[in-house]
């Protein structure tokens, strides 16, 4: 897949596994699975965009005796899903754009 | 290979960079690995489960900008140039000498390779020319009435003229031949470069 495409895709997969409620990372990748199957190096560099653009907030919390990074949604990273929504129209569309021009030639 | 054992091997790899970017992605790795350990993965499963170190390096040094990359590694060098520039300088007699030798000699090689086309060439180019004499021959001797001597000077010009173009296209040939072979340890030198500057 087009990674530069996977990419913004992965971004928002990652916040809607955050939507209910904060998450860790293992969490998040056990969340995704059945769905986008994605390692955890993947997984560190979008948490740390998405971090860095605001879209979530990152806090430490002891578990079991050890420091463990909670990571939670940010007002912006809802608007964000819910733009991906909105495009989503427009994505579908062209995509069948695409088949349908593909396979008339 | 057990946690520590694996956390260590990153690092080594990330040596260099701001403290503040490996640390981040060391407590990010070691939360996975105690996570998986938690979920009831042996602490071997665990680590094996992530990947090799050299791949989660590679792709923690691939995500960070450039800067940061090219600050990293010149920093590294220059802790090592310190005492090797005195090497360096002391030894220069002997290696610069070689070098110069090693080079002329490869230059050398080159050049008469070039030469030996080149001669190759210009005597395409006289035999030619020998063509042009001998249909002159023709003609002359044939005014004076020698035809024998015209018809023998004729074909001379004509073999002449055969094998000048035989070895002019030969020598053009090999003409691609070495300039191909040139591009091609040119590419070889430029991939040496750039495999050692990718090797992490």
């Amino acid at each position: 897949m087009d990674t530069q495409l996977k990419r913004g895709l992965l971004d928002v997969c990652v916040l809607a596994a955050i939507q209910e409620e904060e998450s860790y990372g293992y969490q998040i990748i056990k969340k995704m699975n059945p769905y986008v199957s994605i390692s955890e190096s993947t997984l560190y560099p979008i948490l740390r965009r998405l971090e860095t653009s605001g879209l979530l907030t990152v806090r430490s919390a002891e578990h079991g005796g050890r420091l463990r990074k909670y990571y939670r949604i940010t007002p912006a990273g809802r608007q964000r899903i819910m733009d991906f929504a909105g495009d989503w129209q427009e994505i579908l569309s062209m995509y069948r754009f695409i088949v349908e021009k593909g396979s008339s030639e | 290979m057990n946690k520590e054992q694996f956390l260590q091997a990153v690092r080594r790899r990330l040596a260099g960079l701001p403290d503040k970017d490996v640390e981040g992605a060391l407590a990010y790795y070691r939360e996975m690995i105690e996570d998986r350990m938690e979920d009831g993965l042996s602490e071997e499963e665990a680590v094996a489960a992530l990947g090799s170190a050299e791949d989660i390096a590679a792709q923690i040094l691939m995500e960070l900008p450039l800067p940061t990359l090219v600050k990293a590694r010149s920093g590294r060098a220059r802790t090592l140039r310190a005492w090797e520039i005195i090497l360096l300088v002391l030894g220069f007699p002997v290696w610069g000498s070689l070098l110069l030798a090693v080079l002329s000699a490869f230059l050398a090689v080159y050049a008469a390779v070039w030469a030996v086309i080149a001669s190759l060439f210009l005597a395409a180019l006289s035999l030619a020319l020998g063509l042009l004499a001998g249909g002159a021959g023709l003609v002359l001797f044939c005014v004076r009435g020698w035809a024998l001597w015209g018809v023998l000077c004729g074909s001379a010009g004509l073999i002449c003229g055969g094998t000048a173009i035989l070895l002019f296209f030969a020598v053009k040939a090999a003409a691609r031949g070495v300039a191909w072979l040139s591009r091609r340890s040119c590419r070889w030198l430029k991939t040496l470069f750039v495999r050692r500057r990718n090797a992490v």
